[in-house]
């Protein structure tokens, strides 16, 4: 049975190290349902959170085989324990006549922004869990969407338990 | 140009060197004495600094491929990194698959690779090529010099990387302009590294190796399946060690023969597809293996679903990664091998249980029941082809069974492992994971020039030997007295054998035809050559040929086409399930 797992890696800042973390859930099979990358407070480390779903034996390989990469500090199974986390959606949406009121609304519920606003469309943003998103875009599917980014996930375990160096 | 030479070091600082000159004093304070490689125009600034220096030695060859190949057996023949130097595009590429053989089999090399200028990266410039990205799948670890000054440091950590934790290829990608004569850096050579990413593990969990050591201790029918692993990390003395003191079966992988002495009664050979009866019967039958530095290749295991149902498992691996990957283990040790069986072996000496001798006495005439079954049959007289069986036989006889053998990869290569049995290490070298065929001539030639008093023999095919018979060039250069046993069956033997047993006999494209005359091939290159047709006439030829020490021969062995290499696995069966003949199966 597969489950749905949050990795978050922290590795060297280096150009080539991505490549090698894509590359190798390319060459072994395992599917990225999301990978977002930034540098950290420290800027020699950036961090990775991927989001994947695998059979606890795959996990088991993945998070070695991400270890055995030479420029991978650190790693955790953010899912193994207590955690938080959000991802952010971007959505271009036509917002005419009647619809604008309607598309505001149900943004406002979702407690979405709108970021930017023409007199034919409104773009919002709403961050949150990732559910929430998919529950937003349902619930906007009346209205037309015309074009739909969103960050990937990241997160953070709860509580005083740090990935750091 | 100028000519370029190092300035004389003073006590106090350190000396200024162009980045070229870096890295071959770099290759020096490493202690490499022999570089293999082809020049191009990427790395010509590197070959003149090389020029211009005595303590590093280039071997030129006469393809990229074959550097590679050298380099790798070097390592496997000393347990040194071997260094390999090419420049950019082509250069680069052709060394790619000698970088995926050495990477499948877990080879420390270092391997220098030309770039085109920094500024023209991207271009698509002349013979560029991304080395960092094709290269990427097949290394343990790259990296491309961005500054000069770096050379020395990332040099120190190629090799590092390459020869610590489980070893493995490093690519150093040089940009041309990193090396420019008239750049001149201060260069130290560091003494360490130390990388917060990068700590290989030392040591045993002393709580896993004390319930390994229980349970060992506990076997009625044990099993010790030992691989490449050993040999890399010099374990083999405490690999025999742990089997003369609790008296158990020993298996090796095809990476791991030599570790154990193949002629000790206590050895029941190779396991795995073309692995003895023995050894593939005690492994389905026993209730604990140990496997030591080996990982369960589908190569061995057969149908990992089937794979000895009623074993409990002890695996010993320096790479976490292969425990649990294709088999489930009950006891996973992660550690280096040497450390953690000089453990054991102090933990069964002070453990209060004993090996039980009287299941041990049945488990072993159980075996040697086995032993009897098959034991290796095959049969050569004057009257017919000969088998390429006895071709071996009759090799591990004229060189005392102490040759360092090279193969290449088929039929050729499973006789060899079979037939030749190797009482020492690191002498058995052949491309067992990505099986590369072209291997055997460049990797002995590694041997030789690093071995000169002994025995090396290349055991290869007619398909084999082609794909790096260029090479005969380079031996002629610098004299290397391989002896090269070709034993031609006009067929590529391994395929022709699947299509015999699983496509009706249907030859598509295993025929080799228009083969050359290779006594008269070898002889143009300036070497021996001999034809060898009749059984008689086998070992008077190869007296005569290891007589020969400081000539290459290329002995030309006819052999029986219609001979396939048995045991074979029954495809998707268990361990135990093998044809052992045309005619009879498990």
């Amino acid at each position: 049975m597969t489950t749905r797992r949050i990795i978050s890696v922290l590795m060297e800042n280096e150009s080539g190290a991505l490549a090698r973390v894509v590359g190798l859930f390319a060459q072994r099979g395992y599917n990225i349902d999301s990978l977002t990358v930034a540098p950290t407070e420290d800027p020699t480390l950036s961090r990775m959170t991927l989001v994947t779903q695998a059979t606890d034996q795959v996990i088991e390989q993945i998070t070695k085989q991400l270890h055995k990469l030479i420029e991978v500090v650190k790693l955790v199974d953010l899912t193994e324990g207590v955690h938080v986390e959000r991802e952010l959606l971007l959505v271009k949406v036509r917002a005419a006549g009647a619809q604008r009121e309607e598309v505001k609304r149900t943004a406002d519920i979702f407690r979405g922004q709108v970021i930017d606003v023409t007199p034919n469309t409104y773009t919002i943003q709403v961050a949150g869990h990732s559910d929430k998103l998919d529950a937003f875009l349902d619930a906007l599917a009346q209205a037309s969407v015309l074009e739909v980014v969103r960050s990937g996930v990241s997160g953070i375990s709860r509580g005083e338990k740090t990935l750091s160096v | 140009m100028t000519e370029l030479k190092e300035k004389p070091e003073s006590k106090t600082k350190p000396p200024m060197l162009s980045g070229g000159q870096m890295l071959m004093r770099a290759l020096k304070d490493e202690g490499v004495e022999y570089v293999y490689g082809y020049p191009g125009g990427a790395v010509l600034h590197i070959y003149d600094a090389l020029h211009n220096q005595e303590d590093v030695k280039h071997i030129l060859v006469r393809h990229e491929q074959a550097a590679t190949h050298m380099a790798d057996a070097y390592a496997r023949a000393s347990g040194k990194p071997g260094v390999v130097l090419v420049t950019s595009g082509p250069g680069a590429t052709n060394a790619v698959t000698g970088l995926a053989t050495a990477y499948m089999d877990s080879i420390p090399m270092v391997v220098i690779t030309g770039q085109v200028m920094s500024h023209l990266i991207g271009d698509d410039a002349f013979q560029e090529t991304d080395m960092m990205g094709i290269s990427r799948p097949v290394v343990k670890h790259n990296m491309s010099v961005r500054n000069p000054a770096d050379i020395p440091a990332m040099v120190k950590k190629a090799f590092y990387i390459a020869s610590s934790g489980r070893p493995g290829p490093v690519v150093l990608d040089i940009p041309k302009d990193m090396t420019m004569p008239n750049e001149r850096f201060p260069y130290v050579y560091p003494k360490e590294v130390r990388m917060r990413s990068y700590n290989p593990v030392s040591k045993g969990h002393a709580g896993q190796i004390r319930k390994a050591v229980n349970l060992l201790l506990q076997a009625k029918r044990p099993m010790i399946y030992s691989g490449g692993g050993v040999i890399l990390g010099e374990a083999s003395d405490l690999l025999t060690q742990l089997g003369k003191t609790l008296g158990y079966p020993v298996t090796n992988t095809l990476m791991g023969l030599g570790a154990f002495p193949g002629g000790d009664d206590q050895f029941v050979g190779m396991l795995g597809m073309h692995g003895s009866y023995e050894a593939n019967m005690a492994m389905h039958n026993a209730d604990v293996i140990i496997a030591i530095g080996a990982r369960f290749d589908d190569r061995v295991t057969n149908n990992t679903g089937k794979f000895c149902p009623n074993a409990k498992i002890i695996h010993i691996d320096i790479d976490p990664t292969s425990i649990s990957k294709t088999v489930r283990v009950d006891i996973p040790i992660v550690g280096p091998v040497k450390s953690v069986l000089a453990e054991m072996l102090k933990a069964i000496d002070e453990s209060k249980l004993e090996v039980d001798r009287e299941a041990l006495g049945i488990w072993w005439s159980q075996i040697n029941e086995w032993r009897g079954r098959h034991g290796g049959r095959y049969k050569t007289d004057d009257s017919q082809m000969m088998k390429p069986q006895f071709v071996i036989e009759a090799m591990w006889r004229a060189t005392g069974g102490d040759a360092f053998v090279t193969s290449d990869v088929g039929q050729h290569q499973m006789y060899a492992a079979q037939y030749y049995r190797f009482n020492k290490p690191n002498r058995w070298i052949n491309s067992g994971g990505l099986g590369t065929m072209g291997f055997g001539l460049p990797a002995a030639m590694g041997v030789a020039l690093n071995f000169p008093d002994d025995d090396v023999v290349c055991v290869t095919g007619e398909g084999s030997i082609q794909m790096n018979i260029q090479e005969l060039s380079t031996c002629k250069q610098y004299n290397l007295p391989v002896k090269i046993l070709n034993l031609n069956n006009g067929y590529l033997g391994m395929v022709k054998q699947w299509q015999d047993m699983n496509y009706e006999s249907r030859y598509s494209n295993s025929y080799m035809d228009s083969l050359p005359d290779f006594v008269r091939l070898a002889e143009a290159y300036g070497h021996v050559g001999m034809r060898i047709e009749k059984p008689s006439d086998l070992e008077p030829a190869l007296k005569e040929a290891f007589a020969m020490k400081d000539r290459l021969v290329f002995m030309d062995v006819l052999v029986d086409p219609k001979e396939h290499v048995y045991p074979m696995h029954v495809p998707g069966g268990a361990m135990c399930d093998m044809f052992l003949s045309k005619t009879e199966r498990t």
